[in-house]
């Protein structure tokens, strides 16, 4: 046979190399729905466990929302299960393109193509539209879905420091003899849940002649006042050439993505964006689902306003209760515990005081910045966010690092 | 020789250094120690060419001949002829 014991042992050492390391990942088992409350196995085969969960992405908590569900199961109905083709053979239906308008009209660009995942759509994008002659400026922290486009396309690559405005413009001095420069950022970053400058980037790309792609996968549905995304907040809605994001987190929690933004570049991404042509197209009951929920955000700003409030409750109560946090007004909150091993503890005792949380360490964050990254939803309730905050206090306390600086804490640990 | 191994290593320090106070020597290696991200190569070859007007060819531009200070100051010295 093909796979021998000498092909099984080099795979094995590597696996055992990532155990080693402590960056082997193992999944929970959930056996709800998703929602502010789930039910965890875990470790496997243990006993079912009810946990506050404050570590999806599920910002609008639309994730099991009847209004979602119920919609998903009359685009079911109506349009099937799957519709076993890439879109520009036989996989494209009308709600499709109702789904394309609709985000064009929510994100407030000139046309949307719609892409399995957001992952997918950021491997396509520049591929299609820049060549050899052409120059990708992106900021050093964005998303590793862009990293692996960027990596994909002929142009040059640059880099500028996280959110460094003044370094942006040296970089679109030095490649001002480029065809084409584009400027590559997220909207809110992940990890540490700040905004880009979008208002200071746009006017930057407008005096170099520049063009500006904005990951908004963690913002769309509820950053900016009518939950728009990033440029809603900076005040720059229109003036983004391409926006990609996701309909995997705020937007319901399925899956499937877009790039949406300059018509000529949305209708090249259909043209020739390979992760478009040779990928089946979105199933019908996601976009059914998809399209109630920008119904729904169209109409009213109540979850998102929930969200906030959520959210400025939870990042106040934390840091009265004496936790550092990474700096933001987003609900990205994290909670910085700077070693590695600490963050992993603190998550097991969090877990075992029925609150699901993860802790990130090197190479996920730079090294010597571990933190439990909490995400706070729509679907959470006042008495979830008071209980989890208790958990997290006393765990604080059985760690003693409340009211501690990052040197103290270092210090006792030893990042 | 010792005035663009200079320059370079300021170069190299404000470009990639996030922290002013971390340790960087002639030796440090840039690009496979992770303080300089395989995107940016790109400037640091355009700074390069750009101050000593030569111009270096892909092929010699590699992760390789740009991981430490002396590396690259020893490319560009080749290059000045």
């Amino acid at each position: 046979m093909a796979y021998s014991d000498k092909i099984r042992s080099i795979y094995g050492s590597q696996l055992q190399t990532l155990k080693d390391a402590g960056i082997f990942k193992i999944e929970r088992y959930i056996h709800s729905v998703q929602d502010a409350e789930i039910e965890v196995e875990f470790p496997p085969g243990a006993p079912l466990k009810k946990v506050i969960n404050v570590c999806a992405n599920n910002y609008l908590g639309l994730s099991s929302h009847p209004d979602v569900v119920k919609a998903a199961h009359e685009g079911l109905d109506a349009r099937g299960y799957g519709m076993s083709s890439v879109r520009f053979i036989c996989g494209t239906q009308d709600i499709h393109k109702i789904l394309e308008q609709k985000v064009t009209d929510f994100l407030g660009t000139e046309d949307t193509i719609l892409f399995p995942s957001c992952m997918d759509a950021n491997a396509g994008v520049f591929e299609a539209i820049l060549t050899d002659e052409d120059v990708m400026i992106s900021d050093r922290l964005v998303h590793a879905s862009l990293i692996d486009g960027i990596r994909l396309c002929k142009a040059m690559t640059d880099s500028f420091k996280h959110s460094d405005m003044k370094h942006l413009e040296e970089k679109l001095i030095l490649h001002a003899d480029k065809r084409v420069k584009l400027v590559i950022t997220d909207g809110v970053y992940s990890m540490d849940g700040d905004t880009a400058k979008l208002d200071e980037m746009v006017a930057l790309c407008e005096k170099y002649d520049a063009m500006l792609l904005v990951d908004e996968s963690h913002a769309s549905g509820f950053i900016g006042k009518t939950g728009r995304g990033t440029h809603e907040k900076c005040g720059v809605m229109g003036k983004i050439d391409l926006i990609t994001t996701t309909f995997g987190k705020g937007l319901g929690g399925a899956s499937g993505g877009c790039v949406s933004g300059r018509k000529e570049l949305v209708e090249l991404c259909r043209q020739k964006a390979r992760p478009y042509l040779f990928s089946n197209t979105i199933a019908p009951p996601v976009v059914a689902g998809v399209i109630s929920v920008l119904d729904t955000l169209s109409k009213t700003t109540e979850r998102r306003d929930k969200l906030e409030k959520n959210a400025n409750w939870w990042r106040k109560s934390l840091l009265e209760a004496g936790f550092i946090l990474q700096p933001g007004d987003t609900p990205i909150v994290p909670v910085m515990l700077f070693d590695a091993k600490l963050s992993q503890d603190f998550a097991t005792d969090l877990f075992k005081e029925g609150v699901y949380a993860i802790g990130f360490f090197f190479p996920v964050v730079p090294q010597g910045k571990a933190r439990i990254r909490t995400q706070i939803s729509a679907a959470h309730e006042m008495h979830h966010l008071e209980t989890a905050l208790a958990a997290f206090i006393k765990v604080g306390k059985k760690y003693d690092i409340l009211g501690k600086t990052k040197n103290e804490i270092m210090a006792m640990y030893g990042a | 020789m010792e005035e663009i191994r200079e320059v370079v290593l300021e170069y190299v320090k404000n470009e990639y250094m996030e922290d002013q106070d971390e340790e960087l020597t002639y030796d440090t290696a840039l690009i496979s120690g992770g303080f300089v991200d395989s995107f940016s190569m790109v400037s640091l070859k355009r700074f390069l060419e750009t101050r000593y007007k030569i111009s270096l060819p892909d092929n010699r531009a590699t992760p390789e001949a740009f991981d430490t200070v002396n590396k690259i100051t020893a490319l560009v010295q080749e290059f000045l002829g």
